[in-house]
């Protein structure tokens, strides 16, 4: 049987009545939110379950929505049932100062590395994760420069001009 | 197809004889043996590719020897951009390269950054090591690192035997707290 988003989201919401807290289909790509605390039990379900077989974990990745009040940072999980070639995302919010998810390499160690990316870049903490540091920024770089607080410039510049990169009218940082 | 020889520096000859200072004989000699140590890391290293070709050829400056190792290097080329982490290793490199040596910033990147005013990229090489020559261009033509290749030279050729050992050359390199 091949699946489509009907079926996905019906297994799902089967199995977690609460949990699944928002859907959609941007794109025709099945999108579903949930908690916290049902986010492995998901995954480990999607997984094993004869029916979906959603075997290939894509991509893990931070999100930061500073406007969004208690729901500022997210986890997106992107799933791919390689016998079906279904895809689908799961996503997950939680408020910025308390960053904690359980980690994914439970269910798939390839999450391992994602999740480092994701804790270098956001400052997500991966509980359980087995080697939690940054894998791509330099070690004693003390900001998760994704996020949006912090500036995308460089700071040691001294020979940029604003107005040369599509900042024209920006109060940019004084030249020191 | 003509060969040039490289030309005499200033002296003294007559019948059997020339002579000149040990400082001009030394940096003649310098200057037409430089081996390059090619630290190639983006679009740049493209273009020292096409320089090292044989449509422009730098062997014929005496460069057809490049160095991998920095040990017997003369001449860091440092062509693409330099993240911040990539910033230790090449300061690494050149703390390993033997004295005399010169850097040459080929491209926007290495010289400053370039277009990549980000908190991930190192604003310029000259945070992290002294540089002789930078090299224009985003990225420069083979022509323009060959006329750096000749700026290089000419400092080579002119530069006093003393200097290396001279306090304004120890206050440089304390400056980037090398050596």
């Amino acid at each position: 049987m091949k699946l489509n988003n009907d079926i996905v989201f019906a297994a799902i919401k089967r199995q977690f009545p609460d949990a699944v807290l928002d859907h959609s289909e941007p794109h025709g790509m099945l999108t579903l939110e949930t908690t916290r605390e049902q986010i492995i039990p998901m995954l480990v379900f999607v997984k094993n379950d004869p029916e979906l077989q959603v075997n290939f974990l894509t991509s893990l990745c931070g999100i930061h929505y500073p406007q969004n009040a208690d729901k500022e940072l997210g986890i997106v999980y992107h799933l791919h049932s390689f016998l079906h070639n279904f895809r689908f995302r799961i996503k997950v919010f939680f408020p910025i100062n308390d960053p904690v998810i359980p980690t994914a390499t439970t269910v798939w160690p390839t999450a391992n590395w994602m999740e480092r990316e994701t804790y270098d870049f956001y400052g997500v903490l991966f509980t359980g994760h087995p080697n939690l540091k940054r894998i791509l920024n330099v070690d004693d770089l003390d900001v998760f420069p994704m996020r949006k607080e912090y500036r995308l410039e460089d700071g040691t510049r001294t020979d940029k001009d604003d107005r040369f990169f599509g900042r024209d009218g920006h109060v940019g940082r004084e030249f020191d | 197809m003509s060969i040039q020889s490289a030309p005499m520096p200033d002296g003294y000859g007559g019948e059997g004889f020339f002579a000149t200072s040990l400082s001009k004989a030394i940096g003649l000699a310098r200057a037409n043996s430089i081996w390059p140590l090619p630290f190639a890391t983006s679009c740049c290293g493209i273009e020292f590719m096409a320089t090292m070709g044989t449509n422009y050829d730098l062997a014929r400056f005496g460069m057809e020897r490049l160095s991998f190792s920095p040990r017997q290097a003369d001449l860091l080329m440092v062509m693409g951009t330099i993240a911040k982490k990539m910033g230790p290793v090449l300061k690494q490199v050149y703390t390993q390269m033997a004295e005399p040596k010169w850097v040459i910033a080929v491209g926007a990147c290495a010289s400053s950054g370039g277009i990549f005013d980000t908190y991930s990229v190192l604003q310029g090489i000259d945070k992290v090591i002294p540089v002789d020559v930078y090299v224009p261009g985003c990225p420069p033509r083979p022509e323009q690192i060959i006329d750096g290749v000749m700026k290089i030279q000419e400092l080579v050729k002119n530069e006093p035997l003393r200097r290396r050992f001279s306090p304004e050359y120890q206050h440089l390199l304390d400056k980037y707290q090398i050596g």
